[in-house]
């Protein structure tokens, strides 16, 4: 027989509330009398009554808690109940709102208490007002993908140390792109189901793991996840803080057989301190660090399959490129890392390409190309422009949700005599626009046919047979107003360069 | 710290904020979302921004704003005796206390000057007002300084002179002593702003009888636990600020037999009794130092944005904050918008004055409206709007003191600890519930109702806040 008296002050709840956390102590295993109740005379004078040792001057706003029961294991799973019934007395009030289901959560706080079982946030706020919420998600123990660009450095050094320290993922700022468990959140394309083990993917690159896990799904491998990390985790500020995080997280996940890294150009200590990590993961790694003079994701892609045992399917296209003259090539991204992989591969046969994401500074294009928001282009030569980045997204939305700014310029290329070959992408998924050869396709055939030239399209068209745009159905509409289409956009980009550097048809 | 989610499996709900077509395609995957109402703080000065983001971002913060609220809840209040304040404190002839941070005769409102002329009268300082108001301006060897930096809290006004007596509250957890005045009923009454021969008489009736009575039973009866009943009112209905009736008639059952017993002639403890039983404010002067204990145990901890002081002066609103310790953040107090008494409208009414919004700093009065809907009423609402007001505070406080539990809201905690952060992000201003009045000295009360702090106080807060942060 093992006895256990406790008084407690500063706790106040009323008898029916007692009552209940009384019986739930009474019900745990081997316990035989359990009381516990306000201590007022009669509680107390209950509670001598079944021979506790009640200590002197204690008074009714204490709590007195007495447990008796068949040995000290009994006790210990009493107080263990009696702990429990507490915490779900207070816990109750987290989700009351009284009368009715009461207001909408003003901040992530709130809505974490009211939804414990919420293990994730997704925040699209303006980048300055990220921090607090974010901050909210973290110490409720969630993880958290940040949508938002505009975020300052030094808020995203500071969450992702806090996250660090809660043992959660910070995804992002300014990441377009995660899957997770099969959900995905943001621009996500919808991947086939697979049995078994799969690949995960670590992505510093929003349209570069979509173009990836596009290419691998069409190749046949399930993909487990896709963690963004955000375009800045591999700069030296952020030093890969999310990256190491999410490879840790993959390697310890049993539905990941494989992991690959994908993320734009990273600051070279960043990616060795990457790399040495990966190394000492169980889970064999593989990396797809974009750069001059290093493979494209199409062949980061093939690579993973040769590692896989499987062989490397040919990447899908509709229609192969008019005929047209030497000239400029003009590109317009959705994607920033498309756009940075399409400069990349047409670099290398055209040389210099201008850019607002330059691929060198002096690449840049000039202020005066820039300005009012909407580039002009006319007279800079090559000249590739991610329409997606943070200087031509402010106050509006981004172009794989409104493609007004995209349409534009097509527009003026086509009406520019020097350019004779257009390359642009078409991102489908989740969160992209719902038809988007609805617009596009009328636009190229009107831009086409009033050209009065030669004049090639050629559209990288990232997404997979499931997503809710139908690939097939928009690749048919695009093609059928004149454009060849590309399931790599590495692809796509040789193929654009082949036509600017005139040796028309070479597509690959 | 809340244990991490696990990730890496399909998350049955997903918590957004932000453009609505995130939360669509979620949706659209048979994803239960949980949207937030998530709008953007508005700024006019980027610095307030920037220092806001450097605060937030200080690794101390989190845990020190828990500890604050540790120490909030820790608190153990006692009454421990009824003293005469010039004989506890020190204080000298011709010197006053009064509520609200430091203020000038010059930018002293109606009812503070109105106050600090009474108590010149009572004092004996002065034979009438008009001599009481030359002293006053001309300073004349008088002193006045804020009730808070003498650990004391006092309502509307908060006058203290020598004379007076007042309730003395010790803190069992932390040894710390506080004091406030004692309660004298409601309209023509010194803390309102009001001096005529009734107020005069009412106070010298209060010095010569009711301090002594209930120093004796006090005495007598022992520590009696505030926070206990506190803690109680808040289940019976009350939400300690505007309303005390259960809280006033639990003290009183608690000192009842030490009173009787006391030996005093009984005309004077019938009429102790009357006096207190007939005002069901008597308990707000306990209550408030009861959370003068909770904020000065959690003053202090550096890297904390939780609020310690909030309090008025009829002119300016001042908060304290516990990382920046004493130093005061003020911005021009607003006017409550309310219910007047009889002959009275919003013309008569003097912005926001008292110490006792240091009940909403303890975390109840506007802050647990939802406890008290007897009261919605009469501070201008209805029941769902209480529910909502108590609902939205949880939003800007740190935690929830489980000793003041509100029995609508499952017997939910009441929001304790307000965060400046949260303040500033959500825009929501603490609420609070309070008396007016008149603007005119010599008035008197002219209603009650609800009023807000001004925004200046928090955004000069977080300024000074993260003038202390390293970054």
């Amino acid at each position: 027989m093992a006895e256990h008296i406790e008084v407690r002050s500063g706790v106040y709840f009323d008898s029916v509330t007692l009552l209940r956390i009384s019986q739930s102590a009474r019900l745990a295993a081997g316990i035989s009398d359990a009381q516990v109740a306000m201590a007022t005379g009669l509680n107390v004078d209950l509670a001598r009554g079944m021979g506790f040792a009640v200590p002197e001057g204690i008074t009714p706003n204490d709590l007195l808690i007495t447990l008796r029961g068949a040995d000290e294991a009994a006790i210990e799973a009493g107080i263990a109940a009696f702990e429990t019934a507490v915490a779900d007395a207070l816990a109750a009030g987290r989700t009351a709102g009284g009368l009715g289901s009461g207001p909408t959560p003003r901040s992530v706080r709130a809505a974490a208490d009211a939804r414990p079982d919420a293990s994730l946030v997704l925040l699209s706020v303006p980048g300055p007002a990220v921090l607090g919420e974010a901050l909210d998600a973290i110490g409720a123990g969630r993880h958290v993908m940040i949508f938002s660009d505009n975020v300052p450095v030094r808020d995203e050094i500071a969450l992702k140390d806090a996250a660090e320290q809660a043992g959660v993922l910070v995804m992002g700022p300014d990441c377009g792109t995660a899957i997770v468990g099969g959900v995905g959140l943001g621009f996500a394309n919808v991947l086939a189901e697979h049995d078994g083990a799969g690949v995960g993917v670590v992505a510093a690159s929003g349209t570069g793991a979509q173009q990836l896990t596009c290419l691998l799904d069409d190749a046949g491998v399930g993909i487990s996840h896709v963690l963004g990390v955000g375009g800045r985790d591999l700069s030296e500020a952020v030093g890969g803080r999310s990256a190491l995080r999410a490879l840790r997280m993959l390697d310890e996940d049993p539905a990941t057989a494989r992991i690959v890294l994908i993320s734009k150009p990273p600051h070279p200590a960043v990616a060795r301190a990457v790399t040495e990590a990966a190394e000492r993961l169980s889970t064999p790694v593989s990396l797809i660090l974009l750069g001059e003079g290093r493979p494209t994701i199409s062949d980061g892609a093939a690579a993973v399959l040769r590692d896989l045992g499987r062989e490397v399917p040919t990447w899908r296209t509709w229609r192969a490129p008019a005929a047209a003259g030497p000239g400029v090539l003009r590109g317009l991204f959705s994607g920033g890392t498309l756009a940075d992989e399409a400069m990349l591969v047409a670099g290398a046969r055209l040389g210099d390409i201008r850019s607002n994401i330059p691929l060198r500074p002096e690449l840049a294009l000039p202020a005066a190309a820039a300005a009012n928001g909407v580039p002009r282009l006319a007279g800079l030569g090559h000249v590739v422009v991610d329409l997606g980045d943070d200087e031509l997204t402010r106050g509006r939305p981004h172009p794989m949700i409104d493609p007004g700014l995209k349409l534009e310029l097509i527009r003026a290329a086509a009406a520019n005599p020097e350019v004779s070959v257009i390359l642009l992408d078409v991102v489908l998924g989740h969160g992209a626009e719902p038809d988007p050869a609805a617009t596009l396709a009328p636009v190229l055939r009107d831009a086409v046919g009033a050209a009065g030239r030669p004049l090639a399209v050629v559209v990288s068209l990232c997404g997979t047979d499931a997503d809710p745009q139908g690939r097939e159905r928009q690749a048919q509409a695009l093609a059928a107003a004149g454009a060849a289409v590309y399931a790599s956009n590495a692809e796509a980009a040789r193929a654009a360069a082949a036509i600017a550097a005139g040796s028309e048809g070479a597509a690959t | 710290m809340n244990e991490p989610a696990s990730v890496l499996r399909t998350p049955p709900a997903v918590i957004t904020a932000g453009v609505d077509l995130l939360a669509q395609t979620l949706r659209d995957q048979a994803v239960d979302v949980v949207p937030v109402d998530f709008t953007p703080p508005a700024f006019d000065d980027p610095a307030v921004a920037d220092a806001l983001a450097t605060v937030l971002a200080d690794p101390r913060r989190a845990q020190a704003n828990a500890e604050a609220v540790r120490r909030m809840s820790d608190v153990r209040a006692m009454i421990v005796d009824v003293v005469r304040a010039g004989d506890e404190l020190g204080m000298r002839e011709g010197e006053f206390f009064h509520a609200g941070p430091p203020i000038t005769w010059e930018r002293a409102s109606g009812p503070m000057r109105g106050g600090l002329i009474g108590a010149m009268i009572f004092e004996g300082l002065a034979a009438d007002a008009e001599e009481a108001e030359r002293r006053l301006a001309a300073g004349d060897g008088l002193t006045w300084s804020p009730c808070h930096d003498h650990d004391a809290v006092g309502p509307m006004a908060g006058i203290v002179s020598p004379s007076m007596y007042l309730f003395k509250l010790r803190d069992t957890s932390t040894g710390n002593t506080a004091y406030c005045s004692l309660n004298e009923g409601l309209g023509k009454v010194l803390r309102y702003g009001a001096y005529n021969d009734e107020v005069i008489a009412r106070l010298r009736w209060m010095a010569d009888v009711l301090g002594p009575v209930l120093q004796a039973a006090v005495r007598a009866t022992g520590p009696i636990d505030a926070t206990a009943i506190v803690g109680q009112m808040v289940q019976m209905g009350d939400e300690g600020h505007n309303r005390n009736r259960a809280g006033t008639l639990m003290l009183l059952r608690e000192i009842l037999p030490a009173l009787v017993s006391s030996g005093f002639p009984s005309a004077d403890i019938a009429e102790v009794c009357r006096f207190v039983g007939a005002n069901d404010h008597f308990f707000l002067n306990v209550v408030m130092p009861t959370g003068k204990l909770m904020g000065m145990a959690a003053s202090g901890i550096p890297g904390s944005s939780v609020v310690t002081v909030m309090c008025r002066n009829g002119t300016d609103f001042g908060i304290q904050v516990s990382g920046t310790g004493d130093r005061w953040f003020t911005g021009p107090a607003g006017t409550p918008v309310g219910l007047f008494l009889a002959g009275y409208g919003e013309d008569d009414a003097n912005p926001d004055i008292g110490d006792s919004a240091i009940t909403e700093t303890m975390g109840i009065g506007g802050m647990v409206m939802a406890t008290a809907p007897a009261i919605v009423r009469l501070v201008g609402g209805a029941v769902p709007d209480a529910l909502e007001t108590t609902a939205r505070m949880y939003e800007i406080t740190e935690g929830e003191n489980p000793a003041f539990a509100v029995p609508i809201l499952e017997f939910r905690g009441a929001p304790t600890g307000i965060d400046v952060t949260r303040v500033l992000r959500t825009g929501i201003l603490p609420q609070i519930n309070t008396g007016m009045a008149g603007r005119v000295a010599g008035t008197g009360q002219v209603g009650a109702g609800l009023v807000n702090p001004p925004r200046e106080c928090f955004t000069a807060a977080v300024l000074a806040l993260a003038e202390r942060v390293g970054r």
